[in-house]
């Protein structure tokens, strides 16, 4: 189990080094340079001026010392400035990190809460009309365009009966009950797309432990179906849905970008997004690296749940 | 005569008994005849799908344009036309080259085995690991000038076509490679295999003449099932203005305008979404009853 997690981890680890150099170089791929960006405002620079400027900022360097160059300010605690904020980027990151994590921490809890029950009802009544009714809505959801919902849901809620706003986020200090107001479309949005994977889940792996040996046991000893389902099976039901929800945290902190772009909610996702059609190479370097790592984490919590949660699985052949 | 007891048969009779998927096979059919004939359409209500006239501009429907007009007068439902064949000639080739990279990165794992399939079952976990859509959006973001590539293609009206699904294929085929790699293994075991190797077969012989026959059924339920998820990404990165290009219409970008005149104009925005979820779910339901045709006991 250790030489497994130690492992993963360093495997992990090497993908964000890989991951850092790609998204390093792909950053310099996008149009424009910071130079151009410098003296696009200056009528005065010649082309000699911003060769030399190029030269001063070791813009002329090869990718490679350019990306040693900035990993080691970045290992340093230097991660430049945002452009479009004229901040420090991490204090423009977290912020957006605490707004990412209130939005899809609501929408997650509300889509598990959910999908627990329904899922669970539906397995232990396979082909009723609820267990229909969530296989339809698990397709809908994958196959719905997320940012079409949340404009049908803009033009429903916003246009034409106005009971919240089509956008953005409540100011700092405004009461419980207005900041609410602006939650309450995006929660909805990521929580309609998300709640019929999440009941399927529960209930193929509900239906995979009512066929356990145990669970006869259980009802042969006289228990009750009501007991048998939410006593017995349940729990055990939940070693791959806790594995699957592990997989959703760095969706937690990366955040939902379109849902985040259309409802103007000043998250990860948005930032990622603006930083990159904005130019602010910093800024989006540093998020999307944020974003790959948090990911990162997420599978390797979820290797990490399956192997802990499950006695009966053995990784890595040290089993003694 | 056809025999009864074929396995293609037997696949067509399971694959009847389920009644969703044989309709969204329909509805997809008569979606691709339509788009087809888009340019007999044309003909009919004498416009053509790029035509602006600013004197009818968000009409509401007529004889002369059935779904009214946009924000530049042109005609709507030509413009679903010639959008869906964008959305779906798009999503049916991006699906089927990630299919196919995805099966040769499967196939030598599975065949070779040891440190190449190591490296390559490596890399690819780490791409499923990578966040999708912060990538894709970079990717999309990309200066092809400074990729080197020449003019003529940078200048060229379809790039962004290419580019769309250049960008699906790199990082879409992970599932295929996966479920490629797994098949393979068991099979390069089995006796046909074997005998093969005995007369002396090259192993590319091995791996495209008997082996890959044998892995077609689970191949064409993914792709099936990844040209859903292949349209939701090419309208998402269209609608963000990163996709397919105006004049050039496709149900993503359809969508961007039609969210600035939200207020104005409501119903916009409702035709390209209600065609990117019919379809999408559509394909979703066929490559599930292609999935329960071809392999009965799968569980899911």
């Amino acid at each position: 189990m250790r030489w497994f997690l130690l492992t993963r981890i360093i495997q992990s680890l090497l993908v964000l080094a890989v991951m850092s150099f790609v998204i390093y170089a792909l950053i310099g791929l996008m149009p424009g340079d910071p130079i151009d960006l410098m003296i696009s405002s200056n009528p005065n620079m010649t082309a000699a001026d911003a060769a030399a400027l190029r030269q001063l900022f070791g813009l002329d360097l090869p990718i490679y010392q350019r990306y040693l160059n900035w990993l080691g300010t970045a290992l340093g605690g230097d991660l430049g400035y945002s452009r479009l904020f004229g901040q420090p980027v991490l204090d423009v990151l977290f912020p957006a990190m605490k707004n990412t994590v209130i939005l899809m921490g609501t929408a997650f809890i509300l889509s598990v809460c959910i999908a627990i029950p329904v899922g669970t009802f539906a397995a232990s009544k396979p082909r009723s009309a609820v267990d229909y009714g969530v296989n339809l809505f698990a397709f809908a959801g994958i196959s719905i365009p997320s940012f079409w919902l949340a404009l049908m849901l803009i033009i429903i809620f916003s246009v034409f009966l106005g009971w919240f706003p089509a956008g953005g986020i409540a100011v700092d200090g405004a009461p419980f009950l207005e900041q609410i107001k602006y939650m309450v479309l995006p929660v909805a949005t990521i929580t309609i797309v998300s709640i019929g994977g999440h009941s399927r889940y529960v209930r193929s792996s509900m239906i995979e432990v009512l066929r356990q040996d145990y669970i006869r046991t259980a009802r042969a000893k006289g228990a009750d179906n009501k007991r048998v389902i939410w006593k017995h099976a349940l729990r055990n039901a939940m070693i791959p849905v806790v594995t699957i929800l592990a997989l959703d945290f760095g969706f937690l902190f990366s955040g939902a970008l379109i849902t985040e772009t259309i409802y103007s909610w000043p998250g990860m996702g948005k930032l990622i997004f603006d930083s990159v059609m904005g130019n602010d190479f910093n800024l989006a370097l540093v998020a999307l690296l944020f974003a790959t790592a948090l990911t990162l984490t997420g599978n390797l919590l979820a290797d990490i749940c399956y192997a802990w949660l499950d006695p009966r699985i053995v990784i890595g052949g040290d089993s003694k | 005569m056809i025999n009864q007891n074929s396995p293609l048969f037997l696949a067509m009779r399971r694959f009847r008994r389920h009644r969703l998927a044989i309709f969204s096979a329909c509805v997809l059919l008569s979606m691709i005849v339509l788009v087809m004939i888009a340019p007999l359409f044309e003909i009919l209500l004498g416009v053509s799908a790029n035509q602006v006239d600013l004197y009818s501009r968000m009409a509401g429907s007529s004889l002369a344009h059935p779904l009214g007009t946009d924000e530049l007068g042109r005609d709507v439902f030509l413009r679903l036309l010639y959008g869906g064949r964008i959305s779906l000639f798009t999503g049916l080739t991006a699906a089927c080259f990630a299919a196919s990279i995805g099966t040769v990165i499967g196939l030598c794992a599975g065949y070779f085995g040891g440190r190449l399939d190591a490296l390559l079952m490596r890399l690819t976990d780490s791409v499923i690991a990578l966040p999708l859509l912060p990538l894709l959006i970079v990717l999309a973001a990309i200066d092809l000038n400074k990729l080197g590539l020449p003019e003529a293609i940078v200048q060229s009206e379809d790039v962004s076509f290419y580019r769309i699904v250049l960008i699906v294929a790199l990082t879409g085929w992970t599932t295929v490679a996966r479920l490629v790699r797994g098949a393979t293994l068991s099979l390069k075991e089995r006796e046909f295999v074997m005998a093969a190797q005995g007369i002396g077969a090259s192993d590319r012989h091995i791996m495209f003449r008997h082996i890959l026959p044998n892995l077609l059924s689970p191949i064409i339920v993914a792709v099936t099932l990844s040209v859903g998820s292949v349209i939701l990404l090419e309208s998402v990165l269209s609608f963000l203005g990163l996709g397919i290009q105006p004049p050039m219409a496709s149900w993503g970008n359809m969508l961007t305008n039609a969210q600035q005149l939200i207020w104005e104009a409501p119903l916009l925005a409702v035709y390209p979404g209600l065609l990117i979820f019919i379809t999408v779910i559509s394909f979703n339901f066929l490559g599930d009853g292609l999935q329960d045709a071809f392999d009965p006991k799968a569980e899911h």
